[in-house]
């Protein structure tokens, strides 16, 4: 077998740093579909994961796709897909099941410009919500944006962990520009990295509760053979995994299907800052938007203006207090990002009326130009 | 053992079957009449006459009356969403080829929703066993028109008769690169039982519809009573082994065809993968 960590320095595009980072990961199972942007996605890992003992499997469709992650992951593997838009859209529904199982698995979204067809080979963040409450029903999940083919390549690494952690599925939610473009990425030596397995059941397995919570609200899970003998459902369900169709079933499903995630928030949020020491005015952005974010900051600081930048690494869950916090000591919140307003609102639903909240939206298919967020901070703010 | 359910009925060893069953979970949801359970306990004695233990099999389910079946048996089972028991089986069983995959679902869910997924896995020669309970109606959902409906059956969304004419499933399965290929009744318990107990141990993609009779949301509205369907399965079938796969469409006033239409060999989607993908580094 090859050597699944290919250390060294690299240039690549994201989506091929996001199938390295799944394979150093220890994804072993990608279930596929091709489509514009993430297509490279799945082409790396189709001659990859032979190689490394792992299995590829181009589905008949998105829905299909989705499916085979799932049940992979039920025999002890880390699994991963990888798609766009359209193909998002058709994965809601087994992401929901997953959710509901507990099922870990990372989802890559490389996001082009929607609604529909829109522009497949254009960028766009216009999947944001649709990542937060794309699949019906109440639930939580965790979101990871990366900027970089560098970032690409650890987000997916962090997706896997999280996923794994908190039997969750993880959504790695890159772009068209991040996707495609190539930069230097290190990939750094084995044993650098960091991997986490989910936990597992110890004990007797005729006594064994299939969702009984550990300590952080997580339940270890078996694999498929092992002789726990579980049952698997998308219906409401007890601690065995038996469907109850009670109102009280569901009550105590979702404490834990939202618990092991609202209760280890600060486990699992990742932000950074840039400039926001003496910043009263402060750019929000993640994903491919940072980068816009960042040089308007270099940009306005040269004008006058104390900018600083937060960065959302994981975007949902979001981080709420800190937004709450930042929003009480500044002037304003922009919010930079590659639609007209989806995570602007949550940023205004969080800053609560103690700063001006601000969008600077694209309709799609280009970056945002940092003068657009600078022309705003001129015209709505002294230096 | 689990503790008794119904009061009155000792259920300590009561069925040889209990081994392979929660009974924790019965009674079942089926109603009366109804065909699935005979299916269901038709494939659970199979997978006992295997010989091969119980935690080397695991059962996906879709959604459905006959969906609910993952539920009851006591190995590692999965039920899944409506049309997605195939590709969710497919992952699996490309992530653990040893494992033995069963898919037990219904017409509507196999056929209409996840009739994609059907013919791309015979295609494909995924190596699982695909058993599905045809009763030719949704019957969870009160009775509507489904892919395997007769031609002017009335159904609760076909007041008027189905205009549309129904599926030939053997001929799909068959068209699409199943290797084995059955059909029986739940009146023919033991050739059900034998031919799913061939299905499990042949290689490849292996499927078996099941005819059963749904007397609440069927029957009632054809004028076909519990009782006139299985009339209908023992003097209006034909055992017919080998036969022509495109001369099995559903008609009683004809005549229907059971029996084993294919029985083939050919390599599986796990073993070609291995094959064709695995280099060797010699």
């Amino acid at each position: 077998m090859k050597p699944a960590v290919r250390t060294g320095n690299h240039y690549i595009t994201g989506d091929v740093a996001c199938a390295e980072g799944a394979i150093a990961a220890g994804c072993r199972f990608f279930g596929a579909y091709p489509i514009t942007p993430a297509t490279e996605v799945a082409e790396h890992m189709a001659e990859r994961l032979p190689d490394v003992g792992g299995t590829f499997i181009q589905m008949e469709d998105e829905i299909a796709a989705m499916a085979s992650i799932l049940g992979a992951a039920w025999t002890g593997v880390k699994t991963m897909t990888a798609t766009s838009g359209p193909g998002f859209s058709l994965m809601m529904e087994n992401l929901g099941l997953g959710v509901c199982t507990e099922t870990p698995c990372v989802i890559v979204n490389v996001q082009r410009t929607g609604p529909s067809t829109g522009l497949p080979t254009q960028t766009g963040q216009g999947d944001m919500m649709q990542a937060r409450w794309g699949s019906h029903g109440d639930y939580e999940l965790i979101a990871i944006a990366p900027s970089s083919p560098q970032d690409c390549f650890y987000h997916t690494i962090l997706a896997f962990n999280l996923s794994e952690k908190y039997r969750v599925p993880v959504l790695v939610m890159a772009d068209e520009i991040v996707g495609h473009m190539s930069e230097k990425v290190v990939i750094p030596d084995a044993r650098e990295i960091t991997l986490v397995s989910r936990p597992r059941p110890k004990g007797r397995k005729d006594r064994f509760r299939l969702y009984q919570p550990g300590p952080d609200g997580v339940a270890p899970m078996p694999a498929i053979g092992e002789g726990y003998n579980v049952h698997v459902t998308g219906l409401t369900h007890d601690e065995r995994g038996y469907p109850v169709m009670t109102p009280e079933a569901q009550e105590e499903m979702m404490t834990r299907l939202k618990g092991k995630i609202r209760n280890n928030l600060d486990d699992i949020i990742r932000t950074e800052e840039y400039r926001m020491e003496d910043a009263d005015i402060v750019i929000v952005s993640y994903g491919i938007s940072v980068r816009t974010g960042l040089t308007a900051v270099d940009e306005a600081r040269r004008l006058g203006y104390k900018v600083g930048l937060f960065r959302l690494i994981t975007v949902w869950p979001f981080p709420e207090e800190r937004i709450h916090a930042i929003a009480a000591r500044v002037k304003g919140l922009i919010t930079v990002e590659i639609n007209l307003g989806q995570v602007h609102y949550e940023v205004e639903r969080c800053a609560h009326g103690q700063a001006a909240t601000y969008l600077v939206g694209d309709a799609g298919g280009k970056i945002i130009h940092p003068d657009k967020v600078v022309s705003l901070i001129q015209e709505v703010f002294q230096p | 053992m689990s503790a008794n359910t119904q009061p009155g009925i000792d259920h300590q060893g009561a069925h040889p079957l209990d081994d392979l069953i929660r009974t924790d979970r019965i009674p079942h949801i089926w109603c009366p009449g109804c065909g699935t359970g005979t299916a269901f306990s038709s494939c659970l004695t199979a997978i006992k006459a295997t010989g091969i233990p119980y935690n080397q099999f695991t059962m996906v389910s879709g959604i459905g009356c006959s969906g609910r079946a993952a539920g009851y048996i006591k190995i590692d089972s999965f039920h899944t969403t409506h049309g997605r028991a195939i590709p969710f089986a497919s992952g699996i069983k490309m992530a653990r080829p040893d494992l033995n995959v069963i898919v037990f679902s219904g017409d509507g869910d196999l056929f209409a929703i996840g009739g994609n997924h059907f013919i791309h896995a015979a295609r494909r020669n995924m190596d699982m066993t695909v058993i599905c309970v045809n009763n030719l109606i949704y019957g969870m959902t009160g009775g509507q028109v489904a892919a395997t409906t007769p031609s002017k059956a009335k159904t609760t969304t076909t007041p008027f008769g189905n205009p549309d004419a129904p599926f030939n499933l053997p001929l799909m399965a068959y068209a699409a690169g199943a290797s084995y290929v059955a059909r029986w009744t739940i009146l023919h318990v033991r050739d059900l039982t034998n031919a799913i107990n061939e299905a499990l141990l042949k290689k490849g993609f292996s499927f078996i519809e099941v005819l059963a009779p749904c007397p609440v949301n069927y029957g009632r509205r054809n004028k076909q009573k519990s009782l006139d369907t299985l009339r209908l399965y023992r003097e209006k079938t034909i055992i017919r082994n080998g036969a022509d796969p495109a001369r099995a469409d559903i008609d009683f006033g004809r005549g229907v065809i059971l029996g084993t239409f294919i029985d083939r060999d050919r390599d599986t989607c796990d073993e070609l993968y291995d094959a064709t993908c695995r280099r060797n580094e010699d």
